[in-house]
């Protein structure tokens, strides 16, 4: 296991450095540089381009700009943002709590509700409730997650006055008030995008868990449980669920950078000021620093994501051996 | 003495709903009857889709019956509620035949046996390790492998564990359900001398069900031939085997294996297909594969009955002129 271990997290490493270098080839050949978005503002001489392509060492070949990029990580700086003006280190700080609340709400409800209701529709198969619960998850699966918070906040928010449609704090809120009346504002802002966001997902983990479910009650030993006189919801949960659950492991180590980095639209929406904005903003404006900033905390994510789901599957299934 | 009572069993299923439309149901069993003696083994035989595992199922309560009556030690299976019924779990067990997919894989051998113990309270604290071991000397594995996972055995081991298991709870009735088509020949006859010898020395009786003759000729004393969710045959497996008096079992006989290459026989191969269990065909269902010279109208109008024939009881309307498998 420790070797496999090993062998595993070099492999992640690799795939990771993989995956930067080639999003730092990639976006130096997308057409314009940050200085194009630069100039949209105003005019600005030769001269004064010529100093800011020095700056940012955009003058210089690419593979000498990739290797400061590379010594620049080492020592844990990720450079200065160009559109920003302040270190990519200290913009992301400033982003990945709100993303990390965000994702890790949606997460929650995913995997609780998602996998709750999953579990029933496949033990009431072909019942009202399992036909209802089928096409509301179809329609929530096929719904775009920005119009579907465009809708929530017009709703909601705008027509019924009932939570917040914009940004994560209330600025009328003072900077000094009791700690839970801070928690409550901040929780009130995040209903709506944690909602629109779990809709999507919610879906998916669903119909997963339904499927992944039926499968196994059909097996034998399935059969053999009842007949041992086992309660049924024993039966269902520690006999099946448990064995129900790889796919939706493997689903969860898809979603996870997903729901962290992937919100870019949620995000938008709602003005919330996580790391899709961010992100967002920075690929628009050609920032390579903060674009690169990004993904590497992205690439990252997948990585790990996909390691943690390796090394769940070898916990959990005892016929998985790694060697 | 009878352990076991079985009337008029039906069982349909309702096959899926396409938006409103319905289709017909699709009639898995369809009236069987038969009794299970104290300590005998009675095999339940057919092709695959005749209904014989339905049956089985449905008897333990797996599956909730259709219609028809199930008496076990003088209580009625199918008016038991859920409490009563989960406390008869203990009496009655099955053996399906994929030994592979009937152990729970994330469950070690030796818990999957001992849950059965601790549901019924049967013993407690240390006394449940002890047993376990005990049950998998008795199956021929080592005690020591009770720590293992299913994955690490083989089939015949697996069906062997899968023994354990049901003889755990100490049933009087065991369901097999093929226990031994999915293994290899040397492995069945283990198997089949395990369950020869289990139920000598527990007095257990045995559901046999299986789609083989030969294997039903080494375990059962009685046999129930099944057709399109029928009995069509049923009696002492040396009578009906000498002499058959249906012609379906006829054309099941003449499809063993005769292993002396000297010995003559015909090999009766029936023409069709199995009718669809939704849509049987009226009168006598086996009526258009049979090959009796002396089917008629009356076969295709009228459901003939289980009667005496000979030795064995028969639904054929011309039993007494069946041809045997050597003149067919």
């Amino acid at each position: 296991m420790t070797a496999w271990l090993a062998r595993r997290i070099t492999q992640a490493v690799v795939t990771f450095g993989v995956a930067v270098a080639l999003m730092f080839v990639l976006m130096r050949l997308a057409p314009g540089d940050p200085l194009s978005r630069m100039q949209e503002d105003r005019m600005m001489d030769p001269a004064e381009i010529a100093k800011t392509r020095a700056i940012f060492k955009l003058d210089q070949p690419i593979h000498r700009q990739f290797a400061a990029f590379v010594k620049g990580v080492l020592r844990g700086d990720l450079g200065l943002s160009i559109e920003h003006g302040l270190p990519v280190n200290t913009l992301l700080a400033s982003r990945i709590g709100p993303t990390l609340l965000l994702g890790g709400a949606t997460i929650l409800l995913n995997f609780t509700l998602g996998l709750w209701l999953g579990v029933r529709q496949a033990v009431r198969r072909g019942s009202r409730e399992d036909r209802t619960l089928t096409a509301l998850s179809l329609a929530g699966y096929a719904t775009p997650s920005f119009w579907l918070g465009l809708v929530l906040a017009w709703l909601v928010g705008i027509k019924l006055h009932w939570l917040p449609v914009a940004g994560m704090q209330s600025p009328l809120l003072a900077p000094d008030a009791p700690w839970l009346a801070r928690a409550a504002d901040i929780g009130a802002h995040l209903v709506l995008p944690a909602l629109t966001l779990s809709i999507v997902t919610i879906a998916g983990t669903m119909r997963y868990q339904r499927a992944a479910l039926l499968e196994v009650l059909r097996l034998p030993y399935i059969g053999t449980a009842r007949a041992k006189g086992i309660p049924e919801r024993a039966v269902i949960w520690r006999h099946a669920w448990r064995n129900a659950l790889f796919p939706v492991i493997t689903l969860f180590g898809l979603w996870l950078p997903l729901l962290v980095t992937g919100a870019v639209f949620v995000e938008m929406v709602f003005a919330w000021p996580g790391l899709g904005s961010l992100a967002a903003g920075a690929a628009l404006g050609r920032d390579y620093p903060l674009v690169m900033g990004t993904a590497l905390l992205a690439a990252g994510l997948v990585v790990t994501a996909s390691l943690l789901t390796d090394v769940a599957y070898a916990l959990l299934d005892p016929r998985v051996r790694y060697t | 003495m009878t352990l076991l009572q079985v009337r008029d069993l039906v069982k349909h299923y309702q096959a899926g709903r396409f938006f409103r439309g319905t289709t017909p149901p699709i009639r898995a069993v369809q009236g069987v009857s038969f009794d299970v003696e104290t300590g005998e083994t009675l095999a339940l035989v057919g092709e695959s889709g005749c209904g014989k595992s339905s049956v089985g199922r449905t008897v333990l309560r797996l599956q909730e019956p259709t219609a028809g009556s199930a008496v076990f030690e003088g209580s009625d299976l199918f008016s038991l509620d859920r409490t009563a019924l989960r406390r008869m779990r203990r009496r009655m067990q099955i053996i399906f035949q994929d030994p592979y997919s009937s152990l729970n894989p994330r469950m070690t051998i030796g818990s999957a046996i001992a849950e059965g113990i601790e549901i019924h309270r049967l013993a407690k604290g240390k006394e449940v390790g002890r047993r376990v071991g005990a049950l998998l000397e008795e199956v021929g594995l080592d005690p020591g492998y009770a720590g293992r996972y299913p994955h690490e055995f083989s089939g015949g081991q697996r069906q062997r564990i899968g023994i354990a298991r049901a003889l755990a709870v100490e049933p009087r009735f065991i369901v097999c359900d093929e226990p031994v088509s999915a293994l290899d020949v040397s492995v069945q006859a283990q198997v089949l001398n395990l369950l020869a010898d289990l139920q000598r020395e527990r007095g257990l009786s045995y559901l046999f069900i299986a789609h083989d003759l030969a294997v039903v000729r080494q375990i059962a004393r009685r046999v129930a031939v099944m057709y399109l969710g029928k009995i069509v045959e049923e009696g002492e497996t040396e009578a009906l085997l000498r002499q058959p008096r249906h012609p379906y079992t006829v054309a099941l006989l003449s499809a063993v294996p005769e292993p002396d290459p000297r010995r003559q026989r015909s090999r009766i191969v029936l023409t069709g297909d199995l009718p669809s269990p939704s849509n049987p065909p009226p009168g006598c269902p086996f009526h258009p594969r049979c090959f009796h010279p002396r089917r008629d109208r009356r076969c295709r109008s009228e459901i003939p009955a289980l009667r005496p024939v000979g030795a064995t009881r028969a639904a054929c309307h011309y039993a007494e002129t069946t041809p045997s498998p050597e003149t067919a």
